[in-house]
């Protein structure tokens, strides 16, 4: 390790690209016909594709890492201990634990209902349709898995129009939030355990007051809010209370998007996408596949226009794919699969757009004079024609954390183009009541400063951690006039502390209740089971201030439905539904108003000259959102898109950037960030410190900074993770803010990140890409291009007999051309298979137990790389699999479908098995992982998958519980098992449905038309593994004017 | 000098390095057949139950068809234990005051569920299924013993792997007609192995000993 550490001292901040470890390498190919060129310049001796700048260069310490199973070792015993000793100690070890292993089993008992419910068939699960909240009050439509009562798995409504079968990350790991021990269990009153009677009693008193005065005194401050449910019930209230007034707060907000829409249609305007008819999209500072109410649509959408080899979306030509244009200041999933991608200060990507319209001729817009940028230069001619030569079947998309102004043009683009109404659908307003939250708050927080607030509710808000300091929220919910403060929210928080009530929320799963989709559609919620700290839902509270206490969630709910659906029959349709059909948005006309772009223009004109210092981008957390999801420690564990950092909030910073701070990258024991130079950030008088990830993909000079950590109360797993980033939030500085200042402390923090675990590379000189890709344009010249570089050896090149699989053979096929790298996966394998959280100290040593990483790639230069590429990688279920010939106890072997099988039971531990993957998709449970004393959580668990111990190798079993239950469904009733029927957690969450399962066996089979294809190809499949894991070559689609060799 | 060892020492020796062979041999024997014997595997051991079920009762005598309590055994990986209300749809008229039922009678007046003690346990890292069973011809007696002519349960098999795997690798030995799953008094010799040969093809029965097939 020494020799490591050397190297890769703080000292060096800028490393040498030549170095010297680099001469045997050039030595050993320049003879060689590996086609590398011999030794000398650092393009020949560079990778084609590299995850971090050690790995780029080649350094030492990370080869050292890639021979290493863990980045560090189990410590090695002392030198103190001699050769008697350590057979005194193995003896030992090895008694006690063959003792340990006797166990007896406990009796158990059984249980059952004293009246069954019908529908209950005991081991049969049943499923739910419900819908999943989601930032900004909107829906996502979600089938919950129930066992026996206990929801353990939350899977998309197949049938509802933002979901169509998929979900997100956080629909995934919301069924960890249900369980979540540390949730508010109780009503509080000033810190003392009341009941929900002393609460209504209290209200009540309060309220009776306020009546006298027609609610002058009394503030409701609300999440965003698209529910028809609670903003019936907001009315009823303002009607009872004519002075009252309804506030709404999100951190992050789709404020520019209604700003903008106000600014350039002059009303309120809901703005959605039909990315399936889209063939050229622009993503301007734009997640559009990755967050916001239709990231799960659009994914779908668009990736069906990603694959070329199957049939082509309607009103498009066979053979052609879509093609994404992303502008942006900080890499997003939605950037990963752009074919033009350009890092720009947020300022500029206004500037760009200012420039994009000028090009494109839309009425009242202007070029910002004096703004040059050479690859901006370059890339606005071309775009400008394309999307000019699609007309009606383009998109440019704003997102909602750029400014107002960018959504203003990306509106006059549209409407120039004629996308409006084919592409960009408009419509009414989703949102209950479209507002500006931030204006929403400011007032809020001068009322109760001016002591106009006597009585203020707040649900499930929480601005006291979340507002920008300079409104100083805190403060104002302290002044004397606001005699009756309450709270309701899940998480007794930082808000909470500073009301006189908190009421503990009901969960989603736990009651009634009916949220908007991105299109509009009404989804309603139903519960799966009783709340389980007896949380109230927001409907009742609400319902005391109706003057009807004691109406239930599903009172209100049914009582504002069953009437207007017509009937019981028809509600109990919807409910059964989930949703409530053609209830989506109506269209709206709206024109967009030219003397908006000019001022758009003008505005972003001036903000580009106020740019000098840093310019800090803020972002909600891909794991935390805006800090709800902190104490979900399914998400804190997740590693991040780019970083691969868990646990941790670190700045993203670029290369070049990095070096003006004199930053390294943090590298040590080969792995980057394991030492991340602390940053200090100033603005405007306001700082914090936090450590640097060096994000190759990023602009220069912007830091981006996520939101959601620090938080100071909430549950065990989130308190004290990360840092608050919202101190340097301001009303300006809402999303980015420019005029920071940024210098090195000279502290060093370990940040977790998972980008350089489970390393699998080339051997030097051997050129064997883990992704292959090419140009639609290389691909059909040459179909066969994936296979050019290395092919897998002869089938007979094996001493071992075929194994026959006279039913079923189940494979797996991987479309890189659609993976965003958005986690979903991950997250849905973690929910099925009863995956344990390790917690950052262990990631650090490298023992995540994910079943399926996804693992990142940059391609081209480290100051600007031309791609990123995600490459999921589950276990590859190898036909001559490498483990199971090196396994002493036969505790993996092949299965008579071509599994690769992992029986917990008999495994030992010995580990050969992960030592002998070349893919390192083994995990070993190094300690007891799994919580096996935390009631709550014992309730989440899929009762089809063991819960394993300590001492066993785990890893992907292709989901081998479903197959079974489908084998067993199919063999029942007689019949085949359909294709599509089986298909793994990773699959059915897949937004972009890059994931296929099904039986190779079977001709017919979607997964098998897939492997045909020239496209496919297996990872190191000339290592002679055959593995059934293969992957659809990853395509790219450059205008032909800008296409060049990556 | 005086010789150390006595030469009856070689043979001594002899036998004894010969002999811990067999010691140890014999040892494994032991430890194999206690881990095999009934005090281990509580096989043909009676569990006591909140209420003394008689099997022999309401299946020999009566003639009940296990599925009118066990309702989820065709469906389901679970074979279902009666609710209570099951119980009382008999027993609110019959024997509607033995005081062997009170508990049954508690249990259906405060609605508190009945708690049985497992007779068939298996370890929680084994997935077994009733229904598949059920439906390729592998009827309740094989696995239960003669469960209708118990006056109290037990379990009639080790369910150690080497018995299950015993039926996996030739369920030939085992299969019967579909119509005779639920027949308690079955007996395997009431057809030839030419029949069960067919009646293999006609279930479509496969031996199943991949590791995933019961462990995941």
């Amino acid at each position: 390790m020494s020799a490591s550490e050397e190297e890769n001292g703080p000292g060096d901040d800028v490393k040498d690209p030549v170095l010297d470890d680099q001469a045997p390498r050039a030595a050993s190919c320049a003879g060689g016909a590996c086609g590398c060129g011999g030794a000398g310049a650092r393009e020949d001796a560079a990778p084609a594709l590299w995850r971090n700048l050690d790995e780029l260069q080649q350094s030492a310490a990370f080869q050292q890492a890639v021979e290493n199973e863990f980045p560090r070792q189990a410590v090695p015993l002392g030198l103190g201990v001699d050769r008697r000793r350590f057979m005194q100690l193995m003896g030992a070890s090895l008694a006690l634990g063959g003792a340990a292993a006797c166990t007896k089993q406990p009796p158990e008992e059984i249980v059952p209902y004293v009246k069954q419910p019908e529908e209950i068939v005991p081991g049969n699960p049943l499923f739910f349709a419900t819908a999943a909240p989601m930032g900004g009050g909107y829906a996502l439509g979600v089938l919950a898995t129930s066992h026996m009562g206990r929801p353990t798995k939350i899977e998309g409504n197949p049938e509802h129009p933002a979901s169509l079968g998929s979900t997100d990350v956080f629909a995934q790991a919301s069924v960890l939030g249900l369980y979540d021990p540390d949730r508010s269990k109780t009503i509080v009153n000033a810190g003392r355990i009341r009941t929900w009677e002393a609460f209504v009693d209290a209200l009540t008193m309060e309220l009776a007051t306020q009546e006298g005065s027609g609610g002058a005194g009394l503030r409701i401050l609300s999440g965003a809010v698209t529910s028809p449910s609670l903003a019936a019930q907001m009315t009823a209230i303002l009607a009872r209370f004519p002075l009252a007034r309804w506030y709404q707060w999100e951190s992050a907000s789709d404020r520019s998007a209604v700003l903008g829409s106000r600014a350039a249609f002059g009303r309120d305007v809901s703005v959605r996408y039909d990315l399936a008819k889209a063939q050229v999209v622009v993503a301007l500072d734009c997640d559009l596949l990755g967050k916001g109410p239709g990231a799960v649509r659009y994914s779908r959408d668009f990736a069906r226009g990603r694959r070329v080899w199957e049939s082509a979306p309607e009103g498009t030509a066979p053979g052609t794919m879509n093609r994404l244009y992303a502008v942006e200041c900080t890499p997003s999933p939605t950037s990963t699969l752009a074919d033009h991608r350009l890092a720009l200060k947020p300022a500029e990507v206004g500037a760009f757009a200012a420039a994009l319209a000028a090009a494109l001729g839309v009425p009242g817009a202007a070029a910002p004079a004096g703004w040059n940028h050479p690859e901006a230069a370059r890339l606005l001619p071309v775009l400008a024609k394309d999307l000019l030569a699609h007309r009606g079947s383009s998109v440019v998309a704003a997102g909602d954390e750029s400014a107002p102004e960018l959504h203003v043009l990306a509106h006059a683009i549209n409407a120039h183009l004629g996308n409006h109404g084919t592409t960009v659908l408009l419509g009414e307003p989703i949102a209950a009541r479209p507002t500006d939250p931030l204006a929403d708050l400011e007032a809020l927080v001068a009322e109760l400063q001016a002591g106009k607030v006597e009585a203020l509710l707040m649900l499930d808000v929480n601005p006291v951690y979340d507002a920008p300091p300079e409104l100083k929220v805190a403060d104002a919910l302290l002044s004397p006039a606001a005699r009756l403060r309450v709270h309701w929210g899940l998480y007794d928080d930082e808000t909470a502390r500073y009301c006189h009530w908190h009421v503990n929320a009901a969960h989603y799963l736990e009651t009634w209740g009916d949220a908007r989709a991105y299109d509009g559609t009404v989804t309603l919620q139903q519960p799966l089971i009783d709340p389980l700290y007896g949380g109230r839902s927001a409907h009742e509270v609400l319902a005391v201030l109706e003057n009807r206490p004691g109406t239930g969630a599903r009172e209100v709910v049914q009582g504002l439905w069953q009437p207007r659906l017509g009937g019981e029959p028809q509600w109990r349709k919807a409910v059964h539904d989930g949703f409530v059909g053609g209830s989506a948005a109506p269209a709206a006309g709206a024109g967009v108003n030219g003397g908006a772009v000019a001022a758009a223009a003008r505005t972003i004109t001036e903000a580009l000259a106020q740019q000098q210092g840093y310019t800090l981008a803020f972002r909600p957390d891909p794991s935390a959102w805006d800090g709800r999801y902190a104490n979900n420690a399914w998400l804190q564990e997740l590693p991040r898109p780019f970083s691969k950092v868990v646990w941790d909030n670190p700045v993203l910073v670029s290369p070049r950037t990095a070096r003006e701070l004199k930053i390294d990258d943090g590298t040590s024991d080969g792995l980057q960030g394991r030492r991340a130079a602390v940053l200090r950030i100033e603005v405007d008088g306001a700082s914090i410190e936090a450590p640097a990830w060096v994000l190759p993909a990023q602009a220069d000079g912007v830091l981006t900074l996520t939101l959601g950590y620090g938080r100071t109360r909430t549950g065990k797993v989130g308190k004290g993770v990360g840092v608050d980033v919202n101190k340097l939030r301001t009303r300006a500085g809402f999303w980015s803010r420019a005029g920071a200042a940024a210098r090195a402390t000279g502290d060093r923090y370990e940040l977790a990140s998972t980008q350089g675990h489970f390393l699998v590379t080339d051997p030097a000189g051997v050129e064997r890409p883990m992704v292959r890709r090419a140009t639609l344009a290389e691909y059909q010249r040459q179909p066969e291009l994936m296979h050019e570089a290395v092919e897998a050896p002869a089938h007979d090149m094996t001493l071992y007999p075929d194994w026959p699989y006279e039913g079923h053979k189940w494979g797996m096929a991987i479309n890189l051309s659609a993976c965003t790298g958005c986690n979903a996966c991950v997250v849905a394998c973690v929910a099925e298979n009863n995956i344990s959280v390790v917690g950052k100290d262990q990631v650090f040593r490298g023992r995540e137990m994910h079943w399926l990483r996804i693992d990142q790639y940059y391609a081209g230069d480290y100051d600007a790389p031309s791609a990123v590429l995600n490459q999921p990688v589950p276990c590859m279920h190898c036909e001559n699999a490498p483990c199971e010939v090196v396994c002493p106890v036969e505790a993996t072997t092949h299965s008579f479908e071509g599994l690769n099988e992992m029986t917990y039971n008999r495994c030992v531990g010995t580990r050969y098995c992960g030592n002998n993957c070349p893919y390192k998709v083994r995990r070993f449970n190094f300690y007891k992982f799994a919580d096996w004393t935390t009631e709550s959580l014992k309730l989440q668990r899929n009762p089809n998958v063991s819960v394993r111990f300590r001492g066993v190798m785990e890893k992907c079993s292709y989901c081998v519980q479903r197959i079974n239950a489908a084998r067993i469904n199919s063999e029942r009733e007689d019949r085949k098992i359909t294709d599509g029927e089986v298909r793994p957690a990773c699959a059915q969450a897949c937004p972009t449905e890059a994931i296929v399962f099904g039986d190779i066996n079977d001709a017919e089979a979607r997964v098998t038309a897939w492997k045909k294809q020239p496209l496919s190809y297996g990872m190191l499949e000339d290592l002679n593994t055959r593995p059934r894991t293969t992957y659809m070559g990853r395509l790219a689609n450059p205008h032909p004017e800008l296409e060049e060799k990556a | 000098m005086a010789q150390i060892f006595h030469p009856s020492t070689n043979t001594i020796s002899r036998v004894s390095i010969f002999g811990l062979i067999f010691f140890i041999a014999f040892a494994g024997w032991v430890a194999m057949a206690i881990d095999r014997s009934p005090a281990v595997t509580r096989e043909r051991q009676v569990i006591e139950q909140p209420v003394p079920f008689s099997h022999d009762h309401h299946v020999g005598e009566e003639g009940f068809d296990c599925r009118y309590c066990h309702t989820s055994v065709e469906k389901s990986a679970f074979a279902g234990i009666p609710p209570t209300a099951t119980c009382m749809g008999c027993h609110s008229v019959l024997f509607a005051d033995s005081p062997i039922l009170e508990p049954v009678r508690a249990s259906f007046r405060d609605g508190t569920p009945l708690h049985w003690r497992r007779v068939y346990d298996l370890p929680d890292f084994v997935y077994f299924n009733h229904s598949i069973h059920v439906a390729k011809g592998i009827g309740c007696t094989t696995c239960h013993g003669d469960i209708g002519r118990m006056p109290l349960t037990w379990k009639a098999s080790s369910l150690k792997m080497e018995w299950c795997v015993g039926c996996h690798r030739d369920p030939a030995k085992y299969v019967r007609p579909r119509e005779e799953v639920f027949n308690p008094n079955w007996d395997p010799a009431l057809i030839s192995a030419a029949r069960r040969a067919e009646l293999m093809k006609e279930y479509k029965i496969v031996s199943r000993t991949s590791c995933s097939v019961c462990h995941r």
